[in-house]
């Protein structure tokens, strides 16, 4: 019950985090029709920076500038970057993007040095939120989970709810008409890039005091929102939803579970090492090994089963 | 650059072979020519380079270096199988030629087939993991093909690691390339008999990915990077043809494989990270992946900046990120199509015209990365380097990071650079579209 119930907070903290990765990836590939290979990056360089302003001027300053200035870069990035080699097709674009992403870890190494940086907590998140039998949630967990859903329900409003919303999904998905009706729309992809990274900026800004803020940061990241984008299904926001708390749990379960498949042969009533083969190596791993691959796995066979995703709807 | 910077490879168009031009003459048809002489001679210069570079670089690491550009020309022209020639972005080629290393690198230790033919393993190994995996990985095309390849690489370098018998941990696997004796005075103990075994296998998988590109399965892949629903349409599977080339790739991939495996005496998981395949995405795209000659180029220039360089840098990364950004940004056809359009410039003798404003735009990018790298290398040392005190070696000279001088020259060198480039440009831009205009009025005139 307690490992059950804890587990599933942490998986849903870790997924509502991915969560607001993804969510910009989503929104960029759907604008673009190219993944954005420097998306972890901007996340990273939201920790960065964010770890920057808190050291001088304190983490609520932080929360809010970080974002905004990973966002300029974003739109910077689009602007001078991407947006001249658009003419040039998709693959480009994306190894773009990926070049960026070498470049931003080795800037961060630059500036920042190559090891992990440690981040002092404010105060007011420090310490137990509650205290349940005999494990306790910390605050941050909580303030964490708050964040990304208010982000969401922002995110959300902002897009069905208002005329800038309206304008976006328009130009999102007929950017001829938008563009007849006398709207900027090559602006307006500036400008929900920018959109998107200051999202991933905002994530960084949390993700990087519960997990290690180091150069690595991203790489880590990165695989597994890509992962999360093509199982919720490319350009599927509400896909991309499900397939993070989905990932989040799972991973998050997987590694406090230290059994085998040769442990379920011997609850099976079949001990280990009687018989040939019960000592092979793949009956020695345990699920916590194979947290790292779960996400992969998953992949692939969503690939085969389903190709377009949970909710995608193009394949 | 202009949008004709953009290189195809060979995209034989049959409409425009016999057009009839106003005059009522017919055109030349294309003739078919037994013997081409330019590519004869093409290909003899490159088997004497092969022959001769150990002769020329034989001080210090030059040999090694020059064993590492073989195996890498090798992969990157496997990996160009895919991205050049079909358009397909994958994340995830090192683990064809990772995968071919670990089985050479199990088949030495077995010591039972001799060296010279222990690439044919790892080519075999990797075939085999071609038709595995690309059965999954080329259900789909473009960007998701590319998603998929980068999930199938995290999958096989974790699971590399949790099977330490076979892959050897942390720590990789480590062989010895000496056991077969003296066959004709080669042991293979010298490195120099390794780079000839290199450089004979890079010629010969050359030569054989050469000619597979005029074979109607290398014509096809072509199509269905520019066009697939065009080549569906003419009864072709594409998904067949994809998976086809993916695992032909895959052998060369694992032939490369075989031959590092040979050449380093050890592999390890990092052989099949996403490093490793970023890394040859990297090189190869710098080589240019319009041309078939690019992979070997951007092998050449990749292991310099990833071998030679760190010699004399700490940011070496950032520097090869740099210049692998400006070329997507700038040049998106590579280093190869630079040089084609030069040679094109000088074959139509109009290379005179240009040469000033390239000069000039030359100075101004050369000043501006002087100062940039002086920049680089004085903010490197100030956060990585700074126990050792303010001062640093650059160039020979002392430098003092601590001191204002440096800084503003570095600042000044590089405003320089970008007011030369603002300035050399459109001189540049103009005597570059007057000789292609003169070169586009030749061919009119001379067809």
């Amino acid at each position: 019950m307690e490992f059950t119930l804890f587990t599933l907070l942490n998986g849903i903290s870790y997924g509502l985090l991915l969560f607001m990765l993804s969510s910009g990836l989503t929104l960029i590939f759907s604008m673009m029709g190219v993944l954005n290979f420097a998306h972890a990056s901007f996340y990273m360089l939201g920790a960065y920076i964010a770890y920057t302003i808190a050291s001088r001027i304190g983490f609520w300053p932080a929360l809010v500038l970080a974002p905004l200035a990973v966002g300029m870069l974003g739109a910077l990035v689009e602007r001078y970057g991407l947006r001249p080699l658009h003419k040039y097709g998709h693959i480009p674009e994306l190894l773009f993007t990926f070049g960026l992403s070498y470049l931003a870890v080795e800037l961060v190494q630059l500036v920042w040095g190559r090891t992990a940086l440690r981040y002092p907590l404010p105060a007011a998140l420090d310490g137990p939120l509650f205290t349940l039998f005999s494990t306790s949630f910390p605050k941050y967990r909580a303030f964490m989970m708050a964040v990304a859903l208010a982000m969401l329900g922002g995110t959300w409003l902002l897009l069905t709810r208002t005329r800038i919303g309206l304008v976006i999904q328009a130009a999102l998905t007929h950017p001829e008409a938008a563009e007849a009706l006398g709207h900027n729309v090559p602006r307006i992809f500036m400008w929900v890039f920018g959109g998107g990274s200051a999202l991933a900026g905002l994530a960084g800004v949390i993700g990087g005091q519960v997990f290690v803020t180091e150069p690595a940061m991203a790489a880590t990241v990165g695989s597994i929102i890509f992962v999360v984008v093509v199982v919720g299904g490319m350009g599927s926001l509400a896909g991309a939803f499900i397939a993070s708390l989905l990932i989040g749990v799972m991973q998050t379960a997987a590694v406090a579970l230290d059994h085998t498949l040769g442990g379920l042969l011997a609850v099976l009533g079949m001990p280990p090492g009687q018989g040939p083969g019960l000592s092979h190596p793949l009956l020695t791993i345990t699920i916590a090994q194979t947290a790292a691959i779960l996400p992969y796995v998953l992949l692939v066979l969503m690939l085969i089963f389903r190709p377009r995703g949970l909710l995608g709807t193009r394949e | 650059m202009n949008p004709q910077a953009i290189p195809t490879t060979s995209r034989v168009n049959p409409m425009t072979t016999t057009p009839i031009k106003p005059g009522g003459r017919p055109a030349k048809a294309l003739a078919y020519t037994p013997l081409n002489l330019g590519r004869w001679l093409l290909w003899s210069a490159y088997a004497l380079v092969l022959l001769a570079a150990p002769l020329v670089f034989s001080k210090g690491s030059g040999l090694t270096m020059l064993s590492q550009m073989g195996t890498v020309m090798l992969f990157g022209l496997s990996y160009n199988m895919l991205l050049g020639q079909g358009g397909m972005l994958s994340f995830g080629h090192a683990v064809y030629a990772g995968l071919g290393a670990f089985f050479a690198a199990h088949a030495m230790n077995q010591a039972s087939i001799p060296v010279t033919l222990i690439p044919l393993v790892g080519g075999v190994a990797g075939m085999g993991f071609g038709v595995l995996f690309g059965y999954v990985t080329t259900r789909k095309a473009g960007t998701t093909f590319a998603m998929i390849t980068l999930g199938l690489v995290e999958l096989v370098f974790a699971s590399a690691l949790m099977f330490p018998g076979f892959f050897g941990g942390e720590g990789g696997i480590t062989t010895n390339r000496v056991y077969g004796g003296q066959v004709f005075g080669i042991s293979y103990g010298p490195q120099l008999q390794v780079y000839y075994l290199i450089a004979a296998w890079l010629f010969v998988c050359s030569a054989a990915a050469y000619a597979y590109t005029h074979t109607p399965l290398g014509r096809i892949i072509n199509a269905v990077r520019d066009n697939p629903e065009r080549v569906e349409f003419i009864g072709y599977d594409t998904r067949w043809v994809r998976y086809l080339v993916l695992v032909l790739s895959s052998f060369f991939a694992g032939v490369s494989g075989g031959l590092s495996a040979i050449n380093f005496e050890i592999v390890s998981a990092e052989n099949v990270s996403a490093a490793r395949s970023g890394a040859i995405l990297l090189f190869t795209f710098i080589g240019g992946i319009g041309f078939f000659f690019g992979p070997l180029l951007g092998g050449v220039v990749g292991i310099l900046f990833s071998v030679l360089l760190p010699d004399y840098t700490a940011a070496w990364q950032l520097y090869l990120g740099l210049f692998f950004v400006v070329l997507v940004r700038f040049a998106p056809g590579g280093l190869g199509s630079l040089l084609m359009l030069l040679l094109r410039t000088a074959k139509f003798g109009q290379f005179g015209s240009i040469a000033a404003p390239l000069a000039r735009l030359s100075l101004a990018v050369l000043v501006g990365v002087a100062g940039l790298v002086l920049a680089i290398e004085m903010t490197y040392h100030l956060t990585q380097d700074a126990v050792n005190g303010p001062e640093k070696s650059l160039f020979g000279v002392l430098v003092d990071t601590h001191a204002a001088g440096p800084w503003l020259l570095a600042g000044a060198l590089l405003g320089a650079g970008m007011v030369g480039w603002r300035l050399a440009r459109p001189g540049f831009a103009q005597a570059w579209d007057a000789a292609g205009a003169v070169i586009a009025d030749m061919i009119r005139r001379n067809a």
